[in-house]
């Protein structure tokens, strides 16, 4: 049904039909697929760079000037490219390592390219909100570079990782949907085929409603866990 | 030969590219198991001293001996061993948010690889020393001042460490819990023998709880001795003007342990 001879109140009814969710499963698996792989790849090499980043750093606890300058400039690099020219730049490099250049796997790598600097980024500056008296703390009773990151920065600092962490989550999830353009499948790719290109707006409000709750269980999710631990610590 | 021997001891900062001499030239003597205040007014380079001591801060030329330990010369994994000995205390306590008490103060044990059952023993008997026994699994984010410095030196002793520097410890606290703190300190200095070395701005926390002194200006220690003696002969003009402050303070009968 469209809008170009319906009227929106029976396109919105129209996008509850049973026959269009029954559609809708086999996309919504895929985008749940993909935003799983690819935000647990993003949680751990974002997490490393972050932490790298922040250790280099010339007030770090190990400082390397090198290091830090180049994977920031390559961090910046990174993010100045919109996420479109992302997916369009990583179909050689889908190739090269999977032999085709489109489907989830192809897409998650687009991602996993897009999103990494950009949590790598919100974890660095997460952790360098730790209270430095913590840390000084932490040297003080003898404590090695790698005792005062795991036992002491990345638990004193875990709430607003959490945090960080499901900004990235949402990110991926609207990036998957750009994907589905690119032949990555999913919920974006039904939006784009039959909302855009057969003007089927029920199928593309369908869909829409499928995005907002994803992203609001994500965030409801980051919210809660954040929260609870705050106030286990007493803190808020 | 003293416990804590310090022999012109330099330390610069380069702030904003000028050179700021924040040590120049310091020589201390501390006896074990005394409790030696130092005293000066903020910029003097007093928590700079204290610093140098457990090495958080390279002193640029001098020497630090420990027991006979010339800090200064210990490789990285020495150092690390030093500074489990060498427990600090701070003005903003510097808790761990994400542990609850217990896990607090048993955090030098953890990182020194004692087992667990040994951790939990000498963590009671701490938690016992300093009244916290009912508050182990608290987290510090709902706990008092006092409580929460309490568990500060909790976590400094519970390592049976030789000394205990504690940098402005009481500063942030109510005359009466200052008093209740410096009780503690005096308490565990009598029953272990650990030597304290109190760096404070607080003349009558020096008064209330240290048998020597030392006075700390523009980076020299321009008056040592006795705490009695220093108060009742001032030589110098910080020891002058600390006496001072102290007369009017007691002329007014201010209670005892708080500010000036």
């Amino acid at each position: 049904m469209s809008l170009l001879d319906s009227s929106l109140w029976e396109v919105i009814v129209a996008s509850f039909d049973p026959e269009i969710w029954k559609g809708l499963v086999v996309p919504i698996r895929e985008t749940l697929y993909i935003t799983a792989i690819s935000s647990v790849i993003v949680l751990i090499i974002g997490l490393i760079l972050g932490t790298l980043l922040t250790l280099t750093n010339p007030d770090g606890l190990f400082p390397i000037r090198v290091l830090y300058t180049t994977s920031g400039w390559f961090i910046n690099v990174l993010r100045s490219l919109p996420q479109m020219v992302m997916i369009i730049l990583m179909v050689p490099v889908a190739r090269l390592i999977f032999g085709k250049s489109y489907g989830t796997n192809a897409c998650i790598i687009a991602i996993a390219a897009s999103c990494i600097p950009m949590y790598a980024r919100i974890v660095e500056s997460s952790l360098l909100e730790i209270d430095k008296g913590k840390i000084e703390a932490a040297k003080s009773i003898g404590s090695t570079v790698r005792q005062i990151v795991f036992k002491v920065i990345i638990p004193e600092t875990l709430p607003s990782l959490i945090r960080g962490f499901t900004v990235a989550v949402i990110a991926v999830i609207s990036m998957t949907a750009l994907a589905g353009m690119f032949g990555a499948g999913g919920i974006g790719d039904i939006a784009v085929r039959y909302g855009y290109q057969r003007f089927q707006h029920d199928r593309l409000f369908a869909c829409v409603y499928i995005l907002v709750v994803l992203v609001q269980i994500t965030q409801g999710v980051g919210n809660l866990i954040s929260n609870r631990m705050l106030k286990k610590r007493n803190l808020i | 030969m003293s416990y804590i021997e310090i022999r012109d001891l330099h330390k610069a900062f380069y702030p904003h590219g000028e050179r700021l001499d924040v040590l120049n030239g310091v020589d201390l003597d501390v006896e074990k198991g005394s409790i030696y205040g130092i005293i000066g007014f903020s910029g003097a380079g007093k928590s700079t001293l204290a610093r140098c001591i457990n090495r958080l801060e390279t002193p640029d030329s001098g020497s630090i001996k420990v027991d006979g330990v010339d800090i200064l010369k210990l490789g990285k994994k020495e150092l690390l061993k030093h500074r489990q000995k060498i427990a600090m205390i701070f003005q903003s306590f510097n808790l761990f948010d994400s542990r609850n008490v217990y896990r607090n103060i048993s955090y030098p044990l953890e990182i020194a690889g004692v087992p667990k059952k040994q951790i939990k023993e000498r963590v009671d008997e701490v938690a016992e020393l300093v009244g916290l026994s009912g508050k182990l699994e608290s987290y510090p984010g709902g706990l008092s001042g006092g409580q929460k410095q309490r568990v500060g030196i909790a976590r400094a002793l519970v390592n049976k460490p030789d000394v205990i520097l504690s940098d402005e410890a009481t500063s942030a606290l109510d005359p009466q819990t200052t008093l209740q703190i410096l009780d503690l300190l005096k308490e565990i200095n009598k029953k272990s023998g650990v030597t304290i070395l109190m760096i404070t701005h607080e003349l009558d926390a020096i008064r209330y709880s240290c048998s020597h002194m030392a006075v700390l200006e523009e980076g020299r220690f321009i008056e040592k001795g006795n705490v009695k003696g220093i108060f009742n002969n001032p030589k110098s003009r910080t020891g002058e003007l600390f006496a001072k402050v102290l007369k009017e303070f007691q002329d007014n009968n201010f209670e005892e342990g708080g500010g000036i």
